[in-house]
């Protein structure tokens, strides 16, 4: 048996690592090999445990049972720094960077460079920061202010952290959320320099078509467990699929043929000054119309939320028109714009799309309640509120352990998200907005949810998605509309295009399209 | 011109005796915010530390010199703070109690307390002190012509101890590892947690320093110009709070915002005495300082520094 | 929803257990015996067994009073998201308001009263506008504006007093208020032994019983919670944030200024100047210990009243500081506020699933739960439970 060159070949084996949480088992029993100079994936739909397990390795959280080994020996992480000093560094999903603080302060904090009588010597360590991003190609600036520096940049600080610390075994959580396809590619380059480097990593994602792209090996995982490790190459993405979710899943969104009707919504040279004084969105025009999905694709930050947010109310329009049904709303209160026949599904569902502490019924009524048959001359009549509730409840498939009486909180996030859903397409709207509405869902919701969308879309309903994911663009929409740097660079039949050139466009190199 | 200058020289002892105690308990205020635990009970750990240096004085004075007494008060006063602010320390990081409550049960538990004791020890609820510390002029600095006599003369030695706290506190908070860590916990502290920074940990050393400042100015309120422990600090400390807001969460901000108050508060005091100033209604000098905080509120409520993560609870392995 | 009703009254029994232990423990440590002390308190605020004690059970509800109110307006405040520390300048400027009128005119006396109560009211009510407006336009935290205008108010009382109302004996009261003036009733004093009991009292009760309804069955008190809970997703659903949080200081205020009404023309008999009063800051304390719910201020202020009315009688009779209220006072206060937390450690601790703990979490004591952007933790416990 080569028992001995297979041990000396694994610089990280986490061995049997189970993991609880009250109420539920996040790892079970699962071991993971990562061997020195590869790339390997863990694979598994969100909610599947690879988040956690990755928690486990980087010190964050303690296993229940089981050991983790590092480069041979039995190791205790009981914290990031021990992590750290195992040469284990992390590059975590929502970056971990205090934002007035320069790239170099974020990079040295809990690392910082010898004090002298003039404080800390940050020159210094600006200088070796500077050569380590010279080396791999980060093309980072020391001196910047995360504030100011792109998401892109953010990211490689974030990778420079790990290096600066010498870390020789370099976790990925979910790193491409935030890319173009483009900025995918090159960091799939950065990652396969790293490991001609000798360092070994670790690719946390849901995303098939960059393990192909990436990875040398995958583990899957499923509620918990393992499913199987395999070698990308000899391995199929519909096989993946099948291990990640446990059947097999129709790549295909089925939709029924375009019935087409008038125009329902109506922008016209918008302008939308965007958080940092300067304009978010410059002269944007685009129209909805019933009966049709208009997807909104771009990178996160590029003017999506001004748009979403000047439509449903939430920010100022400088110049231009938002027509709804022929009527400009621009100067409409928020509440005018739901009963003129807005609805919206909200990026952020427990930011902005329910009061978690009130119950669900009081939440199915957050834009109805002062309309009879739900109050009366300013008095509430719970009992109708209470059968809405149940109304909502079981058209939408929300469950809950205490029925309409359930507190918001104590949802799970997809039900959470199909109340919401329900509370929005309940209110028949002209126009449902949604932003994001399948983040951070398992499959089954997502799929749920799409139904829904989909209908509303068949039974003539304008539809506006935005969404940071391509696939769930260029899957259900009709027309995609890709905005990038606050401005609308063209806009393409879905079924005409495909994920490179809206990638382009994503990137603001696209051509002039006519509406 | 030449009268503004000899008021402002005249009452600038006592403006400048009246922001010291302000000063420092912003200053602590500013450590604890900054780590990111809101403290609104500076108030009432001024009161403890105002106690605890009447306390000592009153049973040490009949056994030693005035003087000596005087600085073990103050030694015990940054002691008995620090130590009593350990409470809101508990409630808030490690039992994640809303910080405001906390900080209020705080006030309200260190009146109560100190009036007690007090009560118990003289029977009356007031300890008066012989005598605390007397004013000096600095040699050579106190000819400076105008700076001299406004900076210089009639000074406390507890004047200057501030005013090195406050260098070295400045320092301390940026150009150390400890405060690059501090910040960090205030702004993002999940990025420190994640960068291996004990975070619980340096946000009980925070606000512990905010109640040895804290105890620092009540103790100095005390031995410069009350002379007698009465259960309250005159609402300095939260003028102090609003000095932290005003001044931005900087220690240059801070030290121009308790300043301001220091000036405007004793302007108002001896306004009778000014001809120039005793035409204005007694009513208006007196609410000017407070107007002026609100407006300067609303001025900087655009671009607040406030630190991020100020008053949340921070929850280990949150990501 | 009932749990959860029931675990607040928990907590707060206990936080009043916890103060009185510590009381205790304090008589002690100054030599007194706590069972002694405890006896003159409570005989002290409630007057059973003694020759005179229905006037001290009227002197304890005439202390309450103002208590109830305070307690009512920084309660409503917080249910609806906000930190009223400015009960006691809104007291002050509604009581200035209310005895301006009473000094004033002369009315008959029911005439006077709705005048009384209106002055107070509106005064209050202003003074409570002005931060919440501070608040909505311009994201000023309540806190630091309501402390400054505390202290606006103090001096403006300092000076108004002596300028318009000047008391013939002292620099620092105002005139006597007659009684037909106020809240001040004979037959009532009468029926509980010549106490302060007055009027007051049940306009008090009358805005426990009004505000609950408003909190509980109103669109109003359906918003204004709403924004207290989550102001983004209100905003989001067409609620109109800005006015919520105006009206809701408009109405704490207008609570805290009938507080400065029923004290200055009910309770006593002049205004003084120079005092800030405790009730403002003890509204705070009572809010706490009636987990911010009307009837659980009405019955926390109560419990207050009689501290504060039996502390003298306890003091005379056993030589205790009478400041021991205050302690015990400040410490339920703590309690109140770090035992729902223990609990919720307590409970964690047992492991019982997420969901019986969220139920159970207390959302009204502590700040609402940060939300966390990052949902994956939410979703990896709650995503796989579901199938």
């Amino acid at each position: 048996m080569n028992l001995g060159v297979i041990v000396l070949d694994n610089v990280v084996e986490m061995l049997n690592i189970t993991k609880d949480f009250p109420g539920i088992r996040a790892n079970d029993d699962i071991t993971l090999q990562l061997r020195k100079g590869e790339i390997h994936a863990l694979l598994g739909e969100n909610g599947a445990g690879k988040s956690t397990l990755m928690s486990v390795l980087f010190g964050l959280y303690q296993p229940d049972k089981g050991r983790i080994l590092v480069n041979g020996k039995a190791v205790h992480i009981s914290n990031p720094n021990i992590a750290n000093d195992l040469g284990i560094g992390m590059v975590h999903q929502h970056f971990k960077l205090v934002h007035n603080f320069t790239v170099t302060e974020n990079i040295v904090l809990g690392k910082e460079p010898k004090m002298s009588i003039l404080g800390m010597d940050l020159k210094l360590a600006s200088q070796k920061i500077k050569e380590l991003s010279d080396k791999y190609n980060l093309n980072v600036e020391p001196d910047s202010r995360i504030q100011n520096i792109s998401v892109g940049m953010q990211q490689r600080v974030e990778i420079l952290k790990m290096l600066y610390r010498d870390a020789e075994i370099l976790i990925f959580d979910e790193p491409t959320a935030v890319l173009t396809p483009q900025e995918i590619l090159e960091l799939i380059k950065i990652m396969k320099n790293l490991v001609k480097e000798g360092k070994s990593i670790i690719l946390i994602t849901h995303k098939l078509r960059e393990i192909i792209a990436a990875a040398d090996r995958c583990t899957v995982l499923r509620r918990g467990k393992v499913v199987g490790t395999v070698d990308v190459l000899g391995t199929s993405q519909e096989t993946m699929a099948e291990m990640m979710v446990g059947r097999m899943i129709d790549f295909e969104i089925a939709k029924k043929p375009q019935v087409l009707g008038k125009t329902i919504l109506e922008i016209a040279n918008l302008n939308v000054m965007s958080n940092k004084k300067v304009l978010g969105l410059k002269d944007f025009s685009v129209t909805v119309r019933a009966g049709e999905i208009l997807g909104v694709a771009g990178v996160d930050g590029n003017g999506q939320t001004e748009l979403m947010e000047a439509i449903t109310g939430m920010r100022k329009v400088e110049s231009g028109s938002i027509l709804l049904n022929g009527k400009d709303i621009k100067s409409s209160s928020i509440r005018k714009r739901i009963e003129a026949g807005i609805a919206h599904i909200p990026e952020d569902r427990q930011k902005r799309g329910l009061v978690l502490d009130y119950s669900l019924e009081n939440n199915l009524v957050l834009e109805v309640y002062y309309k009879k048959p739900f109050s009366k001359r300013g008095i509430l009549n719970q009992k109708e509120i209470n059968n809405h509730a149940n109304k909502v409840i079981k058209q939408f498939d929300v469950r809950a352990g205490e029925g309409a009486f359930s507190l918001a909180r104590s949802l799970s996030g997809g039900n959470q998200q199909k109340a919401i859903v329900g509370r929005e397409i309940d209110l028949n709207p002209d126009l449902l907005i949604a932003v994001q509405p399948t983040r951070g869902l398992d499959v089954g919701s997502i799929e749920y949810i799409h139904k829904r969308i989909l209908e509303q879309r068949d039974s003539g309903k304008a539809v506006l998605l935005v969404s940071l994911e391509l696939d769930e663009i260029l899957g259900i929409s009709d027309r995609i509309a890709v905005i990038n740097n606050g401005e609308l660079v063209g806009i393409v039949d879905a079924k005409d295009t495909d994920e490179n050139e809206v990638g382009l466009m994503m990137m603001g190199i696209g051509k002039e399209e006519a509406k | 011109m030449n009268e503004a200058i000899s008021v402002i020289e005249s009452i600038s002892p006592y403006a400048i005796v009246f922001t010291i105690p302000l000063l420092i308990a912003a200053f602590g205020g500013l450590f604890s915010e900054r780590s990111g635990v809101v403290n609104i009970g500076l108030e009432g750990l001024m009161v403890i530390g105002s106690f605890a240096c009447a306390f000592t004085i009153y049973k040490l004075q009949d056994f030693m010199p005035q003087q000596e007494a005087v600085w073990i008060g103050i030694g015990v006063a940054v002691l008995a703070s620090a130590l009593f602010s350990l409470l809101h320390a508990f409630a808030s990081i490690s039992l994640n109690a809303n910080q405001v409550i906390s900080g209020t049960a705080i006030n309200m538990i260190a009146g109560a307390l100190t009036v007690f004791l007090a009560r118990n020890i003289t029977g009356s609820g007031n300890i008066q002190i012989k005598s605390g510390l007397t004013g000096f002029d600095v040699p050579f600095l106190k000819d400076i012509p105008i700076l001299g006599k406004i900076l210089f003369t009639d000074t406390y030695w507890t004047s200057w101890l501030v005013f090195l706290i406050l260098g070295v506190g400045a320092f301390v908070l940026y150009k150390t590892p400890f405060g690059l860590r501090l910040r960090a916990c205030g702004e993002h502290p999940q990025a420190a947690d994640a960068a291996g920074v004990n975070v619980f940990r340096i946000r009980y050393i925070a606000v512990m320093i905010s109640g040895a400042f804290s105890g620092l100015g009540g103790a100095v309120i005390l031995v410069t110009f009350s002379g007698e422990f009465n259960g309250n600090v005159f609402g300095l400390g939260f003028l102090a709070l609003a000095a932290l807001i005003f001044g931005q969460w900087k220690p240059l901000g801070i030290l121009g915002a308790t300043l301001f108050f220091g000036f405007a508060s004793t302007i108002a005091n001896v306004s009778q005495v000014i001809p120039s100033l005793a035409q204005i209604p007694g009513v208006i000098l007196k609410i000017f300082p407070y107007v002026v905080t609100l407006i300067a509120l609303v001025i900087f409520s655009k671009s607040s520094q406030a630190p991020r993560a100020s008053g949340e609870p921070f929850e280990h392995g949150k990501r | 929803m009932k749990k959860s009703r029931l675990n607040l009254l928990i907590v707060s029994l206990l936080a009043t257990f916890f103060g009185l232990v510590a009381g205790a423990l304090l008589m002690l440590a100054i030599g007194s015996n706590p069972i002694d002390g405890y006896w003159n308190l409570f005989q002290g605020g409630l007057g059973f067994l003694l020759p005179n004690g229905i006037t001290r059970l009227g002197d304890t509800l005439a202390k309450a009073t103002p208590l109830i109110f305070t307690g009512l307006s920084v309660a409503f405040a917080f249910r609806t998201g906000l930190f009223n520390i400015g009960a006691a300048g809104q007291m002050l400027f509604g009581g200035l308001c209310a005895v301006a009128v009473g000094l004033t005119f002369t009315f008959p006396q029911p005439v006077m009263i709705l005048l009384v109560v209106f002055a107070g009211c509106l005064g209050g009510a202003i003074w409570g506008i002005i931060p919440g407006f501070l608040k909505a336009k311009f994201n000023v935290h309540e806190v630091v504006s309501t402390i400054m205008m505390n202290w606006i108010a103090y001096w403006i009382v300092y000076y108004t007093i002596p300028a318009f109302f000047k008391g013939p004996f002292l620099e620092t009261e105002s005139k006597l208020i007659p009684d037909a003036a106020g809240f001040k009733m004979q037959s009532l004093s009468n029926l509980f032994g010549g106490s302060e009991i007055n009027l007051g009292l049940f306009f008090a009760i009358a805005s426990v019983i009004l505000i609950a309804f408003i909190l509980n069955k109103t669109v109003l008190g359906y918003e204004l919670k709403a924004v207290g809970f989550n102001r983004h997703a209100a905003e989001y659903a067409g609620i109109n944030v800005n006015r919520n949080i105006i009206l809701s200081m408009m109405i704490a205020g207008g609570l805290a200024g009938l507080a400065g009404a029923a004290q200055y023309m009910g309770n006593a008999t002049s205004m003084q100047i120079g005092v800030m009063p405790t009730q403002g800051f003890d509204g705070i304390a009572v809010a706490l210990l009636g987990a911010n719910t009307p009837l659980g201020a009405l019955l926390a202020a109560l419990f207050f009243g009689i501290l504060y009315t039996g502390k003298g009688y306890m003091n005379a009779k056993t030589s205790i500081p009478p400041e021991i209220a205050d302690t015990i006072i400040a410490t339920i206060i703590y309690f109140a506020a770090t035992s729902i937390l223990i609990q919720r450690v307590i409970e964690w601790t047992k492991k019982k699933g997420p969901r019986k703990l969220e139920r159970q979490r207390i959302a009204e004591e502590s700040k609402p739960i940060v939300v966390n952007e990052d949902e994956k933790s939410e979703d990896e416990k709650g995503g796989v439970e579901d199938e």
